[in-house]
């Protein structure tokens, strides 16, 4: 959904994270400023819920954590700048912007 | 009636156990923090409802929790570590440049004097402070200027800081270990900060007897007696009656002097416990049984307690944080093991029980007593 320049973004959470910023549900929606990126979606993220800073990227760097991974349409977009426009399916929330940490250690 | 409640942090979540006074029976919480490290909780000494707790996680980072309700519910507050200023370097194991990074706290130390206070201390080494309740952390980079510091170097646990004593008696002094790297103390509030690490003596560092790179485990002091300080280094347990600045060996006829843990009886000053550990290839105790030793002399002279520890075919590990003691007039000490045990003896460690046997690694023990 598009309004003024801002889109609605579906964003789905680890538990961890979700038990962190105390959410219900495995999605949270947001409302993102265009262009609509990965960095913009986390900007909006972590300005919802504080808590989560530092948890996904650096504070200061801003850089991914190592162990979290960003998938969209089903595609791996962790290792892509994160000043990419996001594509039409999540503008349109067809798709919600996976957010999930990878399967390591025991 | 004076309550006891422990505070307990596992590698799977932070549990708080409580009971009355006489120990006997305990109540466990449900986990806090559930799949979460938690390596270290502490509550503030003047405001016993003020909690502060390190959570951690190699997939999601570092974060700090603090209740104002003696651990019934938790917030996050600020969990942002920078360093002061460009931190450098420090020695990596193989001897070369390493980027300074923060990567967890290990250890929090409530102000003796403030809620809102809190000391922490953090890997790679540093020792940060917060004067407003965890809003906001503010490092304390005199420590890591000190001159050795380009060349402190990771124990295997990594380059941690995580002992912090504050003096009950000096509002400026403050003494800290670091792995490996050693003890080091100020006398101004932490600005500036000295190695205290004279007669310490590491056969495996190129000069056994060098200022700084000892592998101190973790330091005891009882608030009565701030001069004298207990330390179990990574082979030796030593003492110091000069606030560290030179320190003697008193492992006397302990079996093997290896071990993590050292912690000071609360009402006699020099009476003092260890868990001897096999060595530091074999992290388990020795023969397979499970034993405090206490000595009631402030050490050479020690004595094994094992009544209602187990005796054979124990292989637990107990860390650096993870003994306590409480206030009661009979004192009572504490301890969690690797395999997920919290021992506690009522009586000074002459009889001990299992509160459980079932919680997820222990990576640290304090204990409140509560009014």
């Amino acid at each position: 959904m598009q309004n003024e320049g801002v889109h609605t973004i579906r964003v789905d959470l680890p538990l961890h994270l979700r038990r962190l910023a105390n959410l219900p549900n495995h999605e949270t929606t947001l409302d993102v400023p265009v262009p609509v990126t990965i960095a913009a979606v986390l900007d909006a993220l972590e300005a919802t819920y504080p808590m989560l800073r530092g948890a996904i990227r650096d504070h200061i760097t801003k850089q991914r954590r190592p162990f979290l991974r960003f998938f969209v349409c089903e595609e791996d977009w962790s290792h892509l700048p994160t000043d990419t426009p996001l594509p039409d399916p999540i503008l349109t929330t067809r798709e919600p912007l996976i957010i999930l940490g990878a399967i390591a250690g025991g | 009636m004076s309550r006891v409640r422990l505070l307990i942090g596992t590698r799977k979540g932070a549990f708080i156990l409580t009971s009355d006074a006489a120990r006997r029976s305990w109540q466990i919480s449900q986990p806090h923090f559930p799949g979460w490290e938690l390596y270290h909780l502490k509550a503030s000494p003047v405001d016993p409802n003020r909690i502060y707790a390190s959570q951690t996680s190699g997939w999601f980072g570092q974060h700090i929790q603090r209740s104002d309700d003696g651990g019934q519910t938790f917030s996050p507050v600020s969990n942002q570590f920078s360093y002061a200023d460009a931190p450098g370097t420090h020695q990596w194991y193989d001897g070369t440049p390493h980027p300074w990074e923060f990567k967890r706290v290990w250890h929090l130390e409530p102000s003796l004097t403030d809620p809102d206070t809190c000391y922490a201390g953090v890997e790679d080494a540093g020792l940060f402070l917060s004067t407003n309740g965890g809003s906001s952390w503010e490092e304390l980079p005199g420590l890591r200027h000190t001159e050795s510091g380009p060349h402190w170097q990771p124990g295997a646990g990594g380059l941690c800081l995580h002992t912090i004593l504050l003096d009950p008696t000096n509002p400026d002094r403050i003494v800290i270990a670091i792995s490996a790297a050693g003890a080091f103390r100020s006398d101004d509030a932490g600005q500036t900060w000295k190695p205290i690490n004279k007669g310490l003596y590491s056969k495996y560092i190129p000069d056994p007897t060098a200022e700084v790179g000892h592998c101190v485990h973790h330091i005891a002091m009882n608030p009565r007696t701030p001069n004298t300080l207990f330390m179990q280094k990574h082979w030796d347990v030593m003492r110091s009656d000069d606030a560290g600045d030179h320190w003697t060996k008193i492992s006397g006829n302990l079996p093997t002097d290896f071990g993590f843990v050292i912690d000071v009886h609360t009402h006699q000053p020099e009476t003092v416990y260890v868990v001897p550990i096999k060595s530091d290839s074999e992290h388990f105790p020795l023969d397979g049984k499970l034993q405090v030793f206490r000595s009631k002399s402030g050490g050479n002279d020690w004595e094994p307690l094992t009544k209602g520890l187990p005796q054979k075919d124990c292989y637990v590990n107990i860390l650096r944080d993870a003994m306590a003691v409480d206030t009661l007039d009979d004192c009572g000490i504490y301890f969690g093991t690797t395999g997920g045990q919290v021992y506690c003896s009522p009586n000074g460690g002459d009889d001990w029980q299992a509160i459980t046997h079932d919680l997820p690694a222990v990576l640290s023990v304090e204990a409140q007593t509560l009014a």
